[in-house]
């Protein structure tokens, strides 16, 4: 027997479950990132001093970022577009695009920490540095979350293609709506940690 | 479709013939002949299992064996309260010189054993027990689906779960001991804790994850797979119950999980999140760099820990609006107000979270909103708790033993709430907070409000589950023992608080001048605590006999309404439930309609 409404929408809500789902699981986790961005205003605001992050962080780098995460977030729809339009490959070389984005905004992450790590910045430095790692931290891990989902979806999930193609096509689509929310965060944190 | 029960402990495979007779009413003697007979081993079948009913007595058992741990720590706790000093008889050579040299309990041990307790009966025996057994279990068949949306999340939630209790469960090990700074791990206190501190912030990370993983499948599985005709408004109030603790849930722990990670980053990484300047431990000044903010713990844990409480409650409501219902045999009273009232409820607490702050200085200006917020959340508690009461007006009541849990769980739950106003508001709140009162309000509404409305569930759904019914005789013992200790140990708390005993003293109040007059119900208490105890031993053989030896059910055993009762065999059928998926033509509580030839109409029966 199977559960209705896997695949196809349900008539009255317009929705098929695991869209509702994913929306369910990013309203929790706008209010993981809605507590920890609190805390950064609650330390600021009670803060005698306040370290400024464009004083000592690397903006061109962080730019380069966002211009990465932006532009991924445009790929992974670009994959899932290319499903409906049932052109397979292009699906393969978009979702190829944004795996290797989500990489390389890693790897300059990975360069942006060993930076502050070099001129003595750590997390127990300030409670700005703290706010800092934590954040971009958790937000790293959200972006490596990504990065398997959609290793997954380009790899050996991709299968499914073959076998159940409307079902595979929605797995992307919330793979994207995902996404779109990761990237959205850092959309968020550039600027609270980089420029204000 | 698998054709094999799902029994606790039964590891056998039984043929679909066996099933019938256990079933006891044979109107469904050829359904099981299914086209496709999947073979599941043992452990696909009762440990790893996807079945939405597997998962609920999992986690029912896991909770109820969490729940009598959690009530050891505090009968250990008692001994302490009640005898300062004394060694502790029988198992105090146990402890170990760690914890109880020579018998004699550590003020260490104590807060260990404070904390835990607090944690273990929260987090790992009632919300389980409330959501993950009875949610999981009832909630699919109430609305008429063959299971969860997202089975294979539902699994890995009681496992994640599993694996948070474990870990709660080793740092009583760890050098130390467990986490000994409250359950509300109130910092700078917490950060610079035992190890113990750093394992109740993973457990807490485990079970903040399970419950996410529960609550959107809750979500989307009453939204997306109600059956056709069951419209939000035919619904049974269980269900709304589920519903709305579901959002709770979902959106109330996340900030938890957040303030738990920078928890664990003052601990472990040395930041200072939770940690003033200048702060000096034991007279050495701390390293920290500072800058931090206790009040912020405090806010980002009650904006969890305050919808937390309806987490607790909701569910038992929705639970006792079921077993009332079917034993007036009447419509609920107010059936629709009650529904506005809960999610209103709902709404509401996320607004009144600092109102356990007053006394913090956060300011009388925040303390104001809080407040008139705290007032304000307790209308729809009052309105669902009357229209209970209402429901009783001119019913023919069935004295069963879930009833009496039911009837139990209205004052009780009223005790708990009332009390709880002078709380709300910040000038009582000077006098009245940190004492045994505060203790005594809030167990009123959980240990004789939740409780008892769960015991009640437990005695109205093992029928379903077992096709048996459990011992009357013993039932009614467990419920008047359960009855009068409860308040024997509750009710003079509030004794002992307005005295103004605080609650977090290693010797219940011996060295305090003015604790003295009320110093003897101590003793009181911890007797009355420990034939509580006692008083639960009549459930535990009652709940175990009952699977063989009791007396066999039919599919509808208590002529109920709703589908999970009416539409079903006794058990439901393994991976599928319904031998065909029932239409709702009606509404959950049609009993004793004038002119049926019934006293009740199930929900999907045409006409």
């Amino acid at each position: 027997m199977n559960i209705p409404y896997t695949s196809s929408a349900r008539p009255d809500t317009g929705l098929y479950n695991a869209k509702l789902g994913i929306w369910m699981f990013l309203a929790s986790e706008v209010m993981l990132f809605g507590a920890l961005f609190s805390t950064y205003v609650l330390l600021r605001v009670n803060a005698s001093v306040w370290p400024h992050g464009y004083e000592f962080l690397n903006i061109p780098l962080a730019t380069i970022n966002t211009v990465i995460l932006i532009s991924s977030s445009v790929t992974m729809v670009m994959s899932w577009a290319a499903l409906m339009m049932k052109q397979f490959t292009k699906y393969k070389l978009y979702m190829g695009l944004t795996i290797l984005c989500a990489l390389a905004f890693l790897v300059i992450k990975y360069f942006e920490y060993s930076h502050e790590f070099v001129e003595g910045r750590f997390p127990d430095t300030n409670t700005y540095l703290a706010i800092y790692f934590t954040m971009t931290g958790l937000h790293g891990l959200h972006i490596l979350g990504g990065i398997v989902v959609n290793a997954y979806l380009w790899g050996p999930g991709s299968k499914m293609w073959q076998t159940d193609p409307v079902r595979f096509t929605n797995r992307v689509e919330v793979a994207g709506l995902y996404w779109h929310f990761v990237d959205l965060v850092w959309i968020f944190l550039f600027p609270v940690l980089y420029l204000l | 479709m698998s054709d094999e029960t799902s029994l606790p402990g039964k590891a056998g495979k039984h043929s679909s013939q066996k099933q019938v007779e256990g079933v006891g009413v044979g109107t469904h003697a050829h359904v099981h002949h299914e086209e496709h007979h999947h073979e599941l081993s043992f452990w696909r079948h009762y440990v790893f299992s996807t079945d939405h009913k597997v998962i609920g007595i999992q986690y029912g058992i896991t909770s109820l064996l969490f729940l009598l741990f959690g009530f050891t720590l505090m009968m250990i706790m008692r001994w302490q309260l009640a005898y300062p000093g004394e060694a502790i008889p029988w198992i105090g050579s146990w402890l170990g010189p760690d914890r109880a040299p020579e018998g004699i309990m550590l003020p260490e041990f104590y807060n260990q054993l404070g904390a835990m307790h607090g944690t273990i009966m929260v987090f790992l025996g009632v919300v389980p027990l409330a959501v993950g057994a009875f949610g999981n279990y009832v909630m699919p068949l109430q609305i008429g689906t063959i299971d969860m949306a997202f089975p294979k999340l539902n699994m890995m939630s009681y496992w994640v779960f599993f694996m948070g209790g474990v870990i709660m469960l080793v740092s009583f090990f760890l050098p130390g001991g467990a986490a000994n700074s409250g359950w509300t791990s109130y910092a700078p206190l917490s950060v610079i804790a035992t190890t113990g501190q750093t394992a109740w912030l993973f457990g807490m990370v485990f079970l903040i994850t399970s419950s996410l993983l529960g609550s959107v499948n809750f979500i989307v599985t009453i939204i997306q797979l109600r059956t056709n005709g069951l419209t939000f408004m035919r619904m049974p109030f269980f269900v709304w119950a589920q519903f709305v603790t579901s959002f709770l849930l979902l959106l109330a722990f996340p900030p938890l999980e957040a303030a738990g990670v920078l928890q664990l980053m003052d601990r472990l990484a040395g930041t200072s999140f939770f940690m003033p300047s200048g702060l000096v431990v034991s007279g050495v000044p701390l390293t920290n760099a500072g800058g931090g903010s206790p009040l912020l713990w405090q806010h980002l844990f009650w904006f969890l820990a305050h919808p937390e409480v309806y987490v607790l409650i909701l569910p038992a409501m929705g639970i006792v609006g079921e077993i009332l219902a079917n034993n007036t045999r009447k419509p609920l009273w107010g059936y629709k107000s009650m529904v506005w009232a809960i999610i209103f409820l709902g709404f509401m607490s996320f607004v009144v979270w600092a109102h356990h702050m007053f006394m913090t200085g956060m300011g009388t200006v925040i303390s104001a909103f809080f407040q008139t917020t705290t007032m304000i959340i307790s209308i729809p508690s009052i309105v669902i708790l009357t229209a209970f009461f209402l429901s009783l007006w001119g019913g023919s009541i069935r004295y069963t033993t879930p009833m009496l849990f039911a009837l139990a769980f209205l004052p009780m739950f009223g005790i708990g709430g009332l009390t709880g106003l002078p709380l709300g508001l910040a000038p009582p709140d000077i006098h009245l907070h940190d004492t045994y009162y505060v203790i005594g309000h809030f167990h009123y509404v959980v240990a004789p409000g939740t409780l008892m409305a769960l015991f009640g569930g437990i005695y109205y759904w093992y029928p379903k589950v077992t096709g048996r019914k459990m011992s009357d005789v013993l039932g009614k013992l467990h419920f008047w023992g359960s009855f009068v200790f409860l308040n024997g140990v509750f009710m003079p708390m509030f004794i002992q608080g307005l005295a103004g005993v605080s609650r977090r003293l290693y010797d219940g109040g011996a060295q305090y001048a003015h604790a003295q007059d009320v110093l003897w119900w101590n003793e009181f208490m911890s007797i009355s605590a420990w034939c509580l105890g006692l008083a639960q031993i009549p459930f535990i053989i009652n709940f175990f006999w009952s699977i063989k030896r009791g007396e066999k059910v039919g599919d509808n055993p208590w002529e109920a309404t709703t589908l999970d009762m009416a539409a079903t065999t006794s058990p439901p059928l393994a991976h599928g439930n319904f031998v065909q998926i029932p239409e709702v033509h009606r509404g959950p509580y049609e009993y004793s309609v004038p002119g049926a030839k019934r006293d009740f109409i199930p929900q999907h029966e045409r006409g």
